[in-house]
């Protein structure tokens, strides 16, 4: 479970999260607000990519800010761009990246390797250019470079906005294939559905929390 | 277009990333011990004759040659009217024969491999404070985001045509560098995401 106690995160003058206090332990969350709403912050909170300003975030009894690496070797990141988070030139070189920094061995690198990539038809791209992947094959890339480290949690930072429908329809193929607990922030409604809760965000501040039947009516109002 | 690994299964492709970084290293150093183009010019037509025993196609050799084909073109011209045309032939055979070698070992080489090799070759650096990862790495992201940094740069010139913008570096050059450094801390949060600690 994924505790968020009393938090506040403030950028120089800018408040961007403010007092959140909450318990994720659904198996699929989404985030919802509008852009600047905070919900990239949030999600940047969960793994401890950011730090909070006041108040405490918890994984699995975890705090983000002492134990920074044994929280993202339990918290994976998948970012919106997939061509910043793909670091190695070769498409198996890439996915390799994460196992090396996790100490796994050769064999398990290449097993791992081999089984994600089959997993999602990519298997003859392997010694593939991943700059000359299509968008839905490097948003692939990027998020099967954070499953092969095992996460126990998945975060998403709006995987689907730069991809087409079809690539988009691959990903929430992809997305509600996982294992994982997966906490999305996403501007895509149809992306979420089926989801266990929602959770909106609007300066800041938590404004809804519920079940996607609940939230999502409640949000489009507020959209509108 | 920077050409990056082609899989293979040649003696080049088979060979390890140390020894051929260190041919490398030698031949780039004998080749400027010559001073009568016969050598050199034998080198480059060793180097060119390589690449079909790499499997690897005349027209990959020509593609390591012709972004530097201005700089050459102009060294050529300088050298030819400076100093002497067989010297400037002689000069401009010399790189090329450097450029083939080189894209010859990157076109042969997994980027893991050869930062692997480059990280055990640095070792003996880390007591004056070199950390041989942090170098790999940072070749590592070099390789992977000329491409990208290409594709940026052409958007951004495809947005400025679109507003009748047709030629300014400056224009160029500065939203280019904004996108870049942003990407920067993106790709920065990326790399801790994925567990790396230098």
């Amino acid at each position: 479970m994924i505790s968020i106690q009393n938090v506040s995160l403030t950028f120089g003058e800018t408040n961007v999260l403010r007092s959140i206090s909450l318990e994720l332990s659904e198996r699929r969350i989404a985030i919802i607000g509008a852009n600047g709403s905070g919900k990239s912050s949030f999600a940047r909170l969960l793994n401890g990519l950011v730090l909070p300003t006041e108040g405490d975030v918890q994984v699995d009894g975890l705090n983000t800010r002492d134990k920074g690496k044994d929280v993202r070797r339990k918290v994976g990141f998948v970012f919106q761009n997939p061509d910043n988070q793909i670091v190695f030139p070769i498409v198996e070189e890439d996915l390799a990246f994460g196992m090396k920094n996790l100490g796994f061995s050769k064999a398990e690198i290449t097993r791992k390797t081999e089984e994600t990539l089959r997993r999602y038809d990519m298997l003859e791209l392997r010694e593939h250019p991943a700059h000359l992947l299509s968008g839905g094959q490097k948003q692939l890339l990027a998020i099967s470079g954070v499953l092969v480290m095992e996460p126990d949690y998945i975060v998403m930072d709006e995987p689907t906005t730069l991809l087409d429908l079809r690539n988009k329809r691959r990903i929430a193929r992809a997305i509600s294939a996982l294992d994982q607990t997966v906490i999305l922030a996403t501007h895509d409604l149809d992306l979420i559905d089926g989801f266990d809760r929602v959770i909106g965000f609007e300066g800041g501040q938590i404004c809804l929390d519920g079940t996607p039947a609940d939230v999502i009516p409640k949000y489009k109002e507020m959209m509108a | 277009m920077l050409d990056l690994y082609v899989s293979g299964q040649s003696f080049l492709h088979r060979c390890p990333a140390g020894v051929k970084l260190l041919v490398l290293i030698a031949v780039g150093t004998v080749l400027f011990l010559f001073n009568s183009i016969t050598p050199i010019a034998v080198a480059t037509i060793f180097a060119i004759t390589l690449y079909p025993m790499a499997t690897l196609s005349l027209a990959r050799a020509w593609a390591q040659v012709r972004p530097a084909i201005w700089i050459l073109a102009i060294l050529f011209l300088v050298q030819g009217l400076l100093v002497s045309w067989h010297i400037a032939v002689f000069i401009v055979l010399r790189f090329a024969a450097l450029l083939l070698l080189a894209g010859l070992v990157t076109l042969t080489t997994r980027s893991s491999d050869m930062i692997d090799a480059i990280t055990r070759g640095l070792h003996w650096l880390r007591p004056i404070g070199v950390n041989p990862g942090k170098v790999g790495l940072a070749i590592s992201l070099a390789l992977r985001f000329i491409p990208v940094l290409a594709s940026v740069t052409r958007d951004v010139r495809e947005a400025q045509q679109a507003r009748g913008l047709e030629r300014s570096l400056v224009a160029t050059v500065i939203p280019v560098a904004v996108r870049m450094l942003k990407m920067a801390d993106d790709i920065s949060d990326a790399i801790d995401a994925r567990g790396y600690r230098p």
